[in-house]
């Protein structure tokens, strides 16, 4: 298991820390969440914590949010330590859990008003707070509404809502996404972007490839309690150099010929080659040189072609080639083995990521 | 700690507008105890013609009891809305707030003595609807409303504990109906006590729902608390009964608070 690490973006090498976590470890019983979990989440930024089920994510939020405390390690959040400032940690960050925690029984103003109260709002202060915010989320014309008759969406937003309430500096959102449809999701992002273009430090926890690579301006990949690689999406991908080309032939290749061998003479710079069956995969620099050559050496050979697709790399590739298992295959395993309490998350139910192979660019 | 009572104020009113909003509750809650009242009245109203009763007005001594019955029972439920909210995530959402664990369980345990205390005067009204009197008054009825809102608190407190560390509906059913009819008979609910086998005179002694039956009773009729003995209220009885559930439901509070804790490690 390597870690990745890449540079800063350029231009903002020594912005304040929102977070800061050196070394967390969790354990449940005998199941061990997090394994020395470092994270450093600059302020001002969506940052995605990438990984499939069980891979620690709601474990890490949980202690950075002083919900749960670490077995080992420390943290700071919004420059309070998670331990021994609690308190002040729970004043400045805004909270959105996997499970939501809004009262459905309530409507959504009502849900608004008292997370304000509880947070030492007057009356009127937290009335006006939340008028503004129900506004903002677009829930003007529910708002007295009990949530319960509430779309998934507009739940999602009323949580987000109740999250920003006492204008916290950092904004956690556990798997905000899981469950819901795809123009849900499309309009939570939206959400998430104008709070990113107000200046908010948002921690995004999420299991869908796609939505960290939309949403995240950095990201780590967590994978078994640890974080594998981190930097800016771009960065991470730029990394794996060149074009993914994978190649089905309609038919095994015969044995005793060495695909890999062929391959690696008919064009130049080809590298990482891996034959499974009659599915090859290789990565290039430039793709679209390779191909015509890759081509014409199986033709040579008589080894007949079904397809071939030629990919930017992705962020199932990173996770590939920092775990060495493919992140679909990872999510699915961890859902089928949630760890202890601590994996309540991984219990819910939730649709198969966004293959990651759509997402060739 | 004023902090902790105002935020308990805004958890209180929160789970009281929850309650609100649940109209089959609200009426499953006013009409059980007055299908208590009304039916065991009529069932059991031949036991004042059992030798050695004393009295003859069978809804007048069960009405005290069957308040702090009720209280009894609904608080024993009170777990399932918590764990409700625990499956919600509600607790950990407010646990994530700066306001205590402590205001949680109070503004929650607070939403129940509201509660007892509007189920009580509800009862006390239809008690006198049925021609029963209350000798003790004003005073009389203070006491019975002190003493259920002491009781259903404890019992709360307990279902508190079990949802927090069971995290199971089934757990806090099977127990809460392991205990509640048993604990119910054997009380003075319905029965005097100088009518009981011996060893069940025993029991009833140390049931702490049958404390808050004898004092409520003997507070709201001008009556001793040995029913055989004459003569009125017999406050020197009432005030240790009293100050028995106030110990239980402080011990039980003091328990709930532990489970919330081992809750939260395991979260």
């Amino acid at each position: 298991m390597s870690t990745t690490t890449t540079t800063a973006p350029p231009g903002a090498p020594d912005r304040p820390l929102a977070i800061d976590a050196r070394g967390l470890i969790k354990r449940y019983g005998d199941v061990e969440a997090l394994r020395g979990l470092d994270l450093q989440v600059p302020a001002g930024t969506v940052f995605g914590l990438l990984g499939p089920n069980g891979a620690g994510k709601s474990t890490t939020v949980k202690i950075l949010t002083t919900l749960a405390a670490p077995t080992g390690g420390s943290a700071t959040v919004a420059g309070a330590d998670i331990l021994r400032e609690s308190g002040a940690v729970r004043r400045r960050i805004g909270v959105v859990s996997q499970a939501s925690g809004t009262d459905k029984a309530l409507t959504g103003r009502e849900n608004l008003v008292l997370q304000g109260r509880i947070h030492g709002m007057g009356k009127a202060e937290a009335r006006e707070r939340a008028d503004e915010l129900l506004t903002r989320l677009r829930l003007d014309d529910a708002r007295d509404r009990v949530v319960s008759g509430y779309s998934g969406g507009m739940q999602r937003r009323v949580d987000i809502a109740t999250a920003l309430m006492h204008r916290p500096q950092v904004l956690f959102l556990d798997e905000p996404t899981t469950g819901l449809d795809p123009e849900i999701r499309a309009d939570l992002w939206q959400v998430v972007r104008e709070l990113a273009d107000d200046g908010m430090t948002v921690l995004l926890t999420t299991h869908y490839l796609e939505e960290a690579d939309q949403l995240a301006a950095e990201l780590a990949i967590v994978d078994r309690g640890r974080v594998v690689a981190k930097g800016t999406p771009a960065a991470l991908k730029a990394e794996l150099r060149g074009d993914a080309i994978v190649v089905e032939l309609a038919a095994p290749a015969p044995e005793g010929l060495d695909v890999e061998a062929l391959l690696r003479d008919a064009a130049g710079g080809l590298g990482e080659i891996t034959v499974d069956g009659p599915t090859i995969r290789a990565r290039v620099d430039r793709g679209a040189g390779a191909t015509p050559q890759v081509l014409q050496a199986l033709e040579a050979r008589q080894l007949a072609v079904a397809s071939i697709t030629l990919s930017r790399p992705s962020l199932d590739d990173v996770y590939l080639r920092c775990t060495g298992r493919a992140f679909s295959a990872a999510d699915q395993a961890g859902a089928a083995a949630p760890a202890g309490r601590g994996g309540r998350d991984a219990t819910r139910s939730a649709p198969s990521p966004v293959a990651a192979s759509e997402e060739s660019r | 700690m004023s902090t902790t009572l105002a935020q308990s104020r805004h958890f209180a009113y929160r789970a009281l507008l929850s309650l609100w909003r649940q109209p089959w509750w609200i009426a499953v809650t006013l009409i059980q105890p007055i299908v208590w009242l009304v039916l065991f009245g009529a069932l059991f109203k031949s036991v004042t013609q059992i030798p050695g009763f004393a009295g003859d007005d069978f809804t007048q001594f069960i009405a005290p009891g069957v308040i702090v019955m009720t209280a009894f029972f609904s608080a024993g439920w009170a777990g399932m809305g918590l764990l409700n909210d625990m499956q919600a995530g509600v607790v950990d959402r407010f646990l994530v707030t700066p306001a205590s664990r402590s205001a949680q369980l109070i503004g929650r345990t607070a939403q129940g003595a509201v509660t007892v205390i509007v189920q009580s005067l509800i009862i006390v009204g239809l008690a006198l609807l049925l021609g029963a009197s209350f000798p003790g008054g004003v005073i009389g009825i203070l006491v019975l409303l002190l003493v259920a809102v002491l009781l259903a608190v404890a019992v709360a407190a307990l279902s508190y504990a079990l949802a927090l560390a069971s995290g199971k509906e089934e757990t806090v059913i099977a127990v809460m109906n392991f205990f509640m009819l048993p604990l119910t008979f054997l009380s003075t609910s319905f029965q005097q006590k100088q009518l009981m086998p011996d060893w069940m005179q025993t029991v009833t002694d140390l049931n702490p729902l049958n404390w808050g039956i004898e004092a409520a009773r003997s507070a709201t009729l001008d009556v001793p608390v040995d029913l055989s003995a004459g003569g009125g209220a017999d406050w020197g009885e009432i005030g240790l009964r009293a100050g028995g559930l106030v110990v239980l439901a402080l011990a039980c509070l003091w328990v709930t608070n532990r489970a919330f804790r081992a809750y939260q490690r395991q979260v």
